[in-house]
């Protein structure tokens, strides 16, 4: 068990009813802290309803990034305990955490109770009842504020930037519930933040999922069609507010099945395109994915990940696509999959995701989840990079052109309509060098190699995993498994453990000979990701060399991995 | 190649045609249709390589490798997506789809309804013959009810889908319907069709001699000139519809909706989008 006790980082839920603002009120937590110098990280949880029903808004503050939740929870300020038994598994508290209570809202729900944390009580309601127009989220806030020890000024500039930009009239009465929450405080400790020294300079409070978009931008996509659907909706709004002031455009299909043809149609038009969705849209989509594959299209899409099968747990989060994005398309169709390691990450694999199906001209699945997708941290601003994206097309003037022709990369000038003399047919028929339909063994085996071995010569080398530290132990995972991870790592080398992290952000294809590397000196793997029928462990067993002691750690969405219980298999891993 | 230079440039006909052979029975309806797409364009005096033909999968659908247009042949039903996300990143391009009872109004139905509703510049060319040809002879959405086929053989019972009473219903801009054995009537139609802005669709009957065998003799019959004329009126045009046996050929309504987006894609710097993100 590690505690945070040691105030490396400090772990908040707010829960409430739905409506009760505590979304509100936690994002306004995070900007007041992140305005005071902290790092934070705000994660969502709510349940299948629209409005009402149970809402969690979980903050957690820290003086260095982070991007994961933490092991348990320093303060849960509950505005009320309606629904909260539904969010037990989600908030392990226990007897070191606080938990804030409005008398009002009756007892303390058994489970709490049992976890043997200390209860301020608060009368939230009354005190909001005595603002006019106050609201008990504000209250909690003040008093949240106050017990961290965050200056008012900040508090109060954050609120002005908010609420004031939204509703001005509610300003006043804001500013009041904060000022009375925070005189109710109560006289209880909660563990103090270092507070950083310098202001903060260059920092982002981002998504992932608007990272997503803006990584897609800055990777030159232009046109999006998409089919809104939980939790990949944000990218798609947010990139229907930025691709017009770019010189792009977002269409709203009227299905899934129609996104992907869009997306499609307007790549052969010569624009980057991408749409994104979550695994219900994604096997609608399958089809014509290999139809991207067998007529070389580019194309992006993004699988923000939820809990499946079916309709699953729309709002919370699982790493349980990977075998429908690998394995999905019917035919043997080569393809691409890559999966973003953390919140910030999302923009460089976006980014890096476009380049790839550019410089590839084939579809690109990015395997992105809930957990990082819908959760917004405050991180440094990340580095420029560019590709150099560009499409590889024919020259001018084209003469006696074969779109599919055999190269030596497998990759061939894909020529744009307009093009004089580059008409060409993309096909989904088998076809020769041509792309003249063709049922013949030869022409059909031509391009199956060709598909192939274009991505086979590609030098995936540059971004294909995060590779840190070295030891006779390593943890290898993928994509939002690998915050986590990375944390539990810090603790164990502060603990004399040397632990070597691998995080895969390229899942597909295969890189045997790179990974044969980064194992050199390993002994034993424990291989982590979340999902319930290990299907990472067995896409590694189908692909890879892995050293003889390999232990799987398979867990089931829709809990997150957590720090402290990677820590614990470290430990084991290290002393078996 | 610029301008001045195109707008020299000369069409006939055979600009249009591939050297790829037609995978069509002799006879079949389509062949014709592939004449009238190389006359129509030739008439429109559209440089080949600005124009995108587009389809799903049938004997139809088959079309695009036969021309010497840029074409797009994708998978069963999703023919107007493509097109659509084609026009919207390339305005300048003239986009035909080429589809057929099956994969235009069954797999492809909901599509239909909504680029009908979108009105995107496009031209939507669906060869009518009543039948699945491509997967030899199963009812269509277009099949009458008594038609008696191994998957029915009692035929489906089922009443078909009148495609021009939907397209119109859901915002078609421009609705005609010819028939493949009027060369010269269902080119004309053509050309009105991809001149007229917004979404247009064709309906042409056009004959699977293979699984239909009575229907090209039937339809020569059948069919005429409509002898109303067209209008811009939806409701002129819908009263129109519900007398119309299916065999009244020529334009049915010119509307005047404007447009799906025309806009064509820029280039820009996309670091300013970071001012949101900054704390
Ligand atoms: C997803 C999918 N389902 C089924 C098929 C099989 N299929 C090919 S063409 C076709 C029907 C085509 O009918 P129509 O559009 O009327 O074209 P025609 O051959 O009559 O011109 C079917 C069902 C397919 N290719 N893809
Ligand atoms: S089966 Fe029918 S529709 Fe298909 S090519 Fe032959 S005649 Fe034409
Ligand atoms: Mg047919």
């Amino acid at each position: 068990m590690i505690t945070s006790g040691e105030a490396v980082s400090l772990s908040i839920a707010l829960t409430g009813s739905g409506g009760a603002g505590v979304m509100t009120a936690g994002q306004l937590l995070l900007e007041a802290a992140t305005r005071c110098g902290l790092y934070g990280l705000m994660t969502r949880s709510t349940g299948p309803q629209i409005r009402g029903g149970e809402a969690a808004a979980m903050v957690r503050l820290s003086p260095k990034v982070v991007q994961s939740p933490g092991d348990r929870f320093d303060v849960l300020l509950a505005l009320d305990f309606d629904n909260v038994q539904r969010f037990a598994a989600e908030l392990p508290l226990d007897s070191s955490g606080l938990i804030i209570a409005d008398p009002a809202a009756g007892d303390i729900p058994a489970f709490l109770r049992a976890s043997g944390a200390r209860v301020a009580q608060v009368p939230m309601a009354k005190l909001a009842k005595s603002v006019s127009g106050g609201r008990s989220a504000m209250i909690a806030l003040g008093v949240l504020a106050r017990l961290i020890g965050l200056p008012e000024q900040a508090v109060s500039d954050a609120v002005a930037a908010s609420i004031g930009r939204r509703k001005p009239e509610a300003l006043a009465a804001s500013e009041e519930a904060l000022q009375l929450g925070s005189a109710h405080a109560p006289d209880v400790t909660i563990p103090r933040l270092a507070t950083p020294a310098s202001k903060p300079q260059g920092r982002w409070s981002i998504s992932g999922n608007e990272a997503t978009g803006y990584g897609a931008i800055r990777g030159g996509v232009k046109f999006v069609g998409g089919y809104p659907i939980t939790p990949a909706t944000e990218i798609l709004e947010w990139m229907a507010g930025a691709l017009p002031q770019c010189g792009g455009a977002l269409v709203q299909a009227e299905d899934e099945l129609a996104s992907i043809n869009m997306v499609m149609g307007a790549s052969f038009g010569g624009a980057p395109a991408l749409t994104a969705t979550a695994g219900p849209g994604l096997s609608l989509m399958i089809e014509s994915l290999g139809l991207a594959v067998a007529s070389e299209t580019p194309i992006v899409v993004v699988d923000v990940m939820r809990s499946g099968p079916s309709t699953g747990i729309a709002t919370k989060s699982e790493q349980s696509d990977l075998n429908i994005a690998v394995y999905g398309l019917h035919g043997d169709a080569p393809h691409v999959v890559t999966a973003p390691l953390s919140i910030s990450d999302c923009l460089l694999t976006a980014q890096w995701s476009v380049h790839l199906a550019e410089s590839l001209q084939t579809p690109v699945i990015v395997l992105s989840d809930q957990s990082i997708g819908q959760a917004r941290a405050v991180i440094d601003r990340p580095k420029e990079i560019s590709f150099g994206t560009r499409r590889l097309t024919p020259t001018e003037p084209i003469d006696n052109y074969a779109r599919y022709a055999a190269t030596e990369s497998g990759v061939s000038p894909m020529s744009i309509p307009g093009q004089r003399c580059g008409q060409y047919t993309a096909d989904g028929l088998t076809h020769n060098a041509r792309g003249v339909p063709s049922s013949q063994a030869q022409d059909h085996v031509e391009q199956l190699h060709k598909r192939q071995h274009k991505l086979d010569a590609f030098d995936f080398s540059t971004h294909w995993a995060e590779i840190d530290g070295q030891g006779e132990l390593a943890l290898l995972t993928w994509g939002s498994s690998s915050e986590p991870l990375r944390e539990a790592i810090e603790i164990a080398r502060s603990q004399g453990i040397n632990v070597k992290l691998i995080a895969l952000r390229l899942i597909s294809p295969p890189q045997p000979a790179l990974l044969a590397r980064a194992l050199e000196g390993v002994r034993r793997v424990l291989v982590i990701e979340q999902s319930h029928g290990a299907q990472f462990w067995r896409y590694l067993r189908a692909y890879y060399d892995l050293p003889a002691e390999v232990v799987s750690i398979a867990c089931p969405g829709p809990l997150p991995i957590r720090p402290g219980e990677v820590l614990a298999h470290i430990q084991k891993g290290a002393s078996a | 190649m610029n301008r001045m230079a195109d707008m020299r440039r000369e069409f006939k006909p055979a600009d249009y045609k591939s050297s790829v052979k037609p995978v069509w029975c002799p006879g079949c309806g389509d062949h014709s249709v592939l004449l009238m797409f190389q006359r129509a364009l030739a008439e429109l005096a559209l440089p080949p390589e600005q124009v995108a033909i587009v389809s799903g999968i049938g004997c139809s659908s088959r079309i695009p490798a036969y021309t010497n247009c840029y074409g797009f042949h994708g998978v069963h039903g999703r023919s107007l997506p493509l097109a659509t996300g084609l026009k919207v990143a390339r305005p300048d391009l003239t986009v035909i789809v080429a589809s057929g009872d099956g994969d235009g109004f069954s797999i492809g139905g909901n599509h239909f309804l909504h680029a009908c509703r979108r009105n995107i510049d496009v031209t939507y060319i669906v060869m009518d013959n009543r039948i699945y040809g491509m997967t030899k002879g199963q009812p269509s959405p277009t099949t009458e009810p008594d038609w008696e086929t191994d998957i029915a053989p009692e035929g489906t019972g089922v009443t078909p889908f009148h495609p021009l009473v939907i397209a119109l219903a859901s915002g078609a801009n421009f609705i005609a319907r010819g028939f493949s054995g009027d060369l010269a009537g269902c080119t004309r139609l053509i050309v009105e069709a991809v001149r007229w802005p917004g979404f247009s669709f064709v309906q042409i009957l056009s004959p699977c001699v293979t699984f239909r065998a009575d229907q090209q003799k039937a339809w020569r019959e059948q069919v005429r000139k409509a002898v109303v004329p067209e209008t811009d009126d939806p409701a002129r045009a819908a009263r129109r519809l519900m007398t119309d046996d299916g065999f009244n050929t020529g334009i049915l309504y010119r509307g005047k909706r404007e447009a799906y987006r025309q806009q064509p894609f820029g280039d820009c710097d996309p670091s300013f989008l970071e001012a949101e993100f900054e704390v």
